[in-house]
């Protein structure tokens, strides 16, 4: 029996068969990131009495016979934007480095009450801007599959805590690609759920209109388990969506004959490394194949995508992390005498770069001769996007594309913020029109990294998105048994 | 009429008095210990988000109807970013481009008549906390007021005195408590005020440069500083100087006002549509609704007392402008047939001593009883307003009738009790009945006043006045 290649419906099995205990089951998840964490650093908080705790709280409740959840005593870690009561929350920066929150995110309460079992906290790009995790104040996650890479962000250290086996599941947050880049990145399975279908209640905000919380796991079925416990309606977040849940893993098994797939092809000549582009192109033939029916999408122009991205996530982050002013939370510089001091030398000292860089940009993209040549201009463009994004979602029942232009980087490359920018074009079309995308491994490598792919629905659609990821899986084991 | 007019525009903000806060559950009340009304989200925690509480609305829609402004079926809540330790989430969670009612007016009565001042909008907005400045302790944040829910009424700059104003804010605080959305209190700060302020020659229809003076918290010192700043920008402009655009800070305590920031550091406040919170949709139903809801208006009320009772427009303003006061004086009305006497005790010795809160500490029923008694002329006046004093601070429930006699307090209205008294009052004041001969009216009131001090005051003066002037015509040039 190797729990490392266990998936949770098996591991769900094995507790309630008695194989092992909850707590036997977290003891070997917390000996694993004992074993890796000195290299990886995925986490920047490991909760062991919190883990322990909830693990024999769940053996008592399954040796009483309880009615449990499939997710019960499973592990898991947490992205630390998720506000955890009573744990460290930082954000990845220095300025929350001693905040420990009164209070639990929605998400973390769901999963207490399905007694799953908190092993720590992840780490992530300061206040999860960045796409390598290379600006958390805690230092890099290393990519388990390469160590001299990064694995991808903001969502770093929950895609390598699974990826190095670390953990099950994680949960991470996507604003403009920071589950689907570093799932590709490592080569796990992420999904960045429709706008409005997790709460947002108690996630450190980044860009409120873009920002959802989702599940990272090894294999699409345990994503959709996942997603099932923590997606819902709200009452602490205004804009969830209400209304009734599907069953996420309802549309498994069932292949992809039938099922229209859209593929921009432009995107494809234009944006990414050719090793990338054959490997799509091999799966679209194998899934025509089996039957999908491959459609090449026409849309317009989408490369303003970008640079609307930007504008308006600065926007955002420039009011939203406001609050880390000195006075009511956030590192308080010793240097002051005036009221004044307090905010620029706090401000100076305990932010990061690039969280500066954007409340700069940002500010200046809301000023008030600037709004509507870049705020309005760009919420103008979104609109667009999302009518293309829809108006390809009626020529095909989902989008398959690249996730990055390239594998994972090496750490410690230097590139420009716009050349960074740039490389998240793939991602940001989905967030920014508010669609669910699954990134997942193609089943192809390059240099020994994974290749990633993303399959994009009409909001809501998540079932035919696990439907389809679930055969691109399927295609991955035949290939590596071939 | 004066060379210069003002111009001025209100901002007044008022606390709603809904159950909770405007985005969360916290409790919304005055006066609870510091920082025991919040949570996560009215002191902006990381990751709390704010749900906009439907009563807000509701009670925005009510004030907005009962200022006739139309209620916008799209609004929507915009940040307005700016630091203040006193503001945890650096931004307000307020208005702009969207307001939930648009447009309105207000009619006040001022002893110069009726003038309409129009609205711009009424916004609704989230209070911020208080910062107390404790000595040797230094300054500390209470998060209570953090998200109490406030309307902002902005007027257009129609009005033109500091008694307008005063007639304004007047009519705004009989307004909220009349539907019940708020105390209206200024001593409490649930109602606060912004003066923006420019001087003109009058007639001109050229705006000048403003000032702004903000949270005056007080109906006087809006007068003061309406009247101070008024005078300030008159003074400059008779020297030949130019008004800068500011902020003022007015000093209510020594009169007198300093800038506190001029146009150039105006801040850049970078509104935004809250991506938190959803456009509010109004129905025209749920208006209906709210509309079906609001009691009779002060207006209404006022132009029943000019129809019913006889009283002049200015009194009837008075009257209603407390519904305490409305309240109590129709109750007495009914029960009197002098009520414009009942009107004249209220306004002369009621309401310049009336606190903000509590009730009025006596009955209609004595109040018609002793305009009965004035009424029948059975006590002068004198004794009426000494009786009605003591009613409104004793404790128990004092019979003005019962009152008069026991204390002989009747007035004498019986020409045999008073002839000798007036005899001896002519005989004791020769000089003013020789100067009341001659033409000057006024001596008699020498005389006149003899007799009322003869009698403890009970003369009736009508008939005093009457009978000397008789007496007076007896005697011979
Ligand atoms: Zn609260």
């Amino acid at each position: 029996m190797d729990i490392n290649k266990m998936d949770i419906k098996q591991l769900a099995q094995g507790l309630r068969a008695k194989d092992f205990t909850a707590v036997e089951l977290c003891g070997h998840f917390l000996s694993e990131i004992e074993a890796k964490e000195p290299e990886i650093n995925a986490l920047i908080t490991v909760t062991s009495k919190v883990a322990l705790d909830e693990a024999s709280s769940c053996d008592k409740a399954l040796a009483e016979g309880q009615e449990l959840p499939i997710l019960a005593g499973i592990p898991f870690a947490l992205k630390d934007n998720i506000l955890t009561k009573g744990i460290l929350t930082s954000g990845g920066s220095k300025t929350l480095a001693n905040f420990i929150p009164p209070y639990d995110a929605t998400v973390r309460k769901k999963l207490k009450e399905q007694k799953t079992v908190l092993l720590g906290k992840t780490n992530l790009d300061e206040f999860a801007m960045g796409s390598t995790t290379e600006s958390s104040f805690y230092g890099p996650t290393k990519n388990p599959l390469d160590t001299s890479r990064a694995p991808g962000g903001s969502s770093g250290g929950s895609a390598a805590a699974v990826a190095a086996g670390e953990a099950p599941f994680a949960l991470g947050s996507d604003t403009g690609g920071s589950i689907c880049q570093p799932a590709a990145y490592c080569g796990i399975v992420g999904m960045r759920p429709s706008y409005s279908l997790v709460s947002r209640y108690g996630v450190i905000a980044m860009t409120s209109s873009m920002d959802q919380v989702g599940p990272l796991t090894r294999t699409v079925q345990d994503n959709a388990l996942v997603l099932q416990a923590i997606a819902g309606h709200d009452p602490q977040d205004s804009v969830s969506h209400n209304h009734p849940l599907p069953d996420f893993s309802a549309r498994l098994g069932r292949g992809v004959e039938g099922l229209k797939i859209g593929l921009p092809l432009d995107h494809l000549e234009t944006k990414v490394r050719p090793e990338i582009k054959n490997a799509i192109l091999k799966v679209v033939a194998n899934l025509e194949s089996q039957g999908a029916k491959i459609v090449t999408l026409r849309t317009g122009n989408l490369e303003a995508a970008l640079p609307a991205y930007y504008l308006l996530t600065s926007a955002e982050v420039s009011s939203n992390l406001g609050r880390f002013d000195g006075i009511h939370y956030g590192y308080r510089s010793k240097n002051y005498e005036t009221l004044e001091d307090i905010y620029y030398n706090s401000r100076s000292e305990g932010l990061g770069k690039e969280a500066k860089r954007r409340i700069m940009l940002g500010t200046f993209a809301l000023s008030s001769s600037f709004y509507d040549a870049f705020y309005v201009k760009a919420q103008k463009v979104r609109t667009y996007i999302a009518r293309e994004m829809a108006k390809a979602l009626e020529q095909a029942d989902l989008i398959l594309a690249p996730v990055t232009a390239d594998i994972a980087p090496k750490l410690g490359t230097t590139k420009s913020p716009v050349e960074r920018y740039k490389e998240s074009f793939s991602v940001v079309l989905a967030p920014l029109a508010g669609l669910p995308a699954l990134s997942l491994p193609s089943g192809y490598q390059v240099e020994g990294m994974p290749i990633g792919l993303q399959l994009i629905g009409s909001s809501f659609s998540e079932p035919l998105l696990y439907q389809a990821g679930e055969a691109v899986m399927a295609l991955n084991s035949e290939e590596k048994g071939s | 009429m004066s060379k210069y007019e003002a111009v001025i525009g209100l901002e007044v903000h008022v606390e709603l008095m809904t159950e909770k806060k405007i985005f969360c559950h916290c409790k919304n009340e005055f006066g609870a210990a510091p920082n025991t009304n919040i949570c996560p989200v009215c002191i902006a925690m990381p990751g709390a988000l704010p749900v906009l509480n439907r009563q807000v609305i509701d009670y925005a829609i009510k004030a907005g109807l009962a200022c006739n402004s139309e209620i916008a079926p799209y609004s929507q809540l915009e940040r307005k970013n700016y630091f203040y330790p006193d503001l945890p989430s650096a931004y307000q969670i307020t208005q702009g481009k969207h307001p939930l009612c648009l447009g309105g007016h207000i009619d006040v009565e001022t002893a110069d008549g009726k003038r309409r001042i129009r609205l711009n909008h009424i916004h609704i907005e989230a209070d911020a906390g208080k910062l107390v400045h404790l000595e040797g302790e230094g300054t500390l944040v209470d998060l209570n007021r953090a998200g109490v829910p406030l309307i902002e009424i902005v007027t257009e700059p129609d009005i033109r005195s500091a008694a307008e104003a005063d007639a304004f804010l007047r009519k705004i605080r009989a307004l909220v408590q009349y539907t019940g959305v708020s105390d209206g209190r200024m001593d409490r700060g649930s109602m606060r005020c912004d003066v923006n302020l420019s001087v003109r020659t009058t007639g001109s229809e050229k705006l000048g440069t403003r000032t702004e003076m903000k949270n005056i918290n007080s109906f006087n010192f809006v007068v003061k500083a309406i009247e101070h700043e008024f005078k300030r920008q008159v003074e400059i402009l008779e020297s030949g100087g130019e008004i800068d655009q500011e902020t003022r800070r007015f000093d209510s305590v020594n009169n007198t006002s300093s800038p506190l920031r001029s146009k150039e550091d105006a801040m850049d406040y970078r509104y935004f549509p809250d991506p938190d919170l959803v456009p509010i949709a109004i129905k025209p139903s749920q208006v209906e609704q709210i509309k079906a809801e609001i009691p009779e208006l002060p207006d209404v009320r006022m132009a029943a007392y000019v129809k019913r009772w006889d009283l002049s427009h200015y009194d009837a303003d008075l009257l209603t402008n407390d519904i305490r006061v409305a309240d109590f004086f129709e109750k007495a009305a009914d029960k009197t047939s002098y009520p414009k006497l009942a009107a004249n005790l209220i306004i002369a010795d009621l309401l310049p001593g009336l606190e903000e809160e509590g009730e009025i500490s006596l009955l209609p029923r004595q109040l018609a009883d002793l305009a009965d008694l004035l009424g029948k002329e059975e006590i002068n006046s004198n004794t009426g307003r000494k009786i009605f004093k003591l009613m409104l601070t004793e404790t128990g429930e004092l019979d003005p009738g019962a009152y008069v006699k026991e204390n002989n307090l009747a007035q004498i209205n019986d020409r045999s009790a008073l002839e000798d008294l007036i005899n001896t009052a002519i005989a004791n004041n020769e000089r003013a009945v020789v100067d009341y001969k001659k033409g000057k009216e006024i001596a008699i009131k020498a005389i006149i006043g003899q007799v009322m001090k003869a009698t403890s005051g009970l003369a009736n003066p009508l008939l005093t006045e009457e009978m000397i002037k008789e007496k007076i015509a007896e005697i011979p040039d």
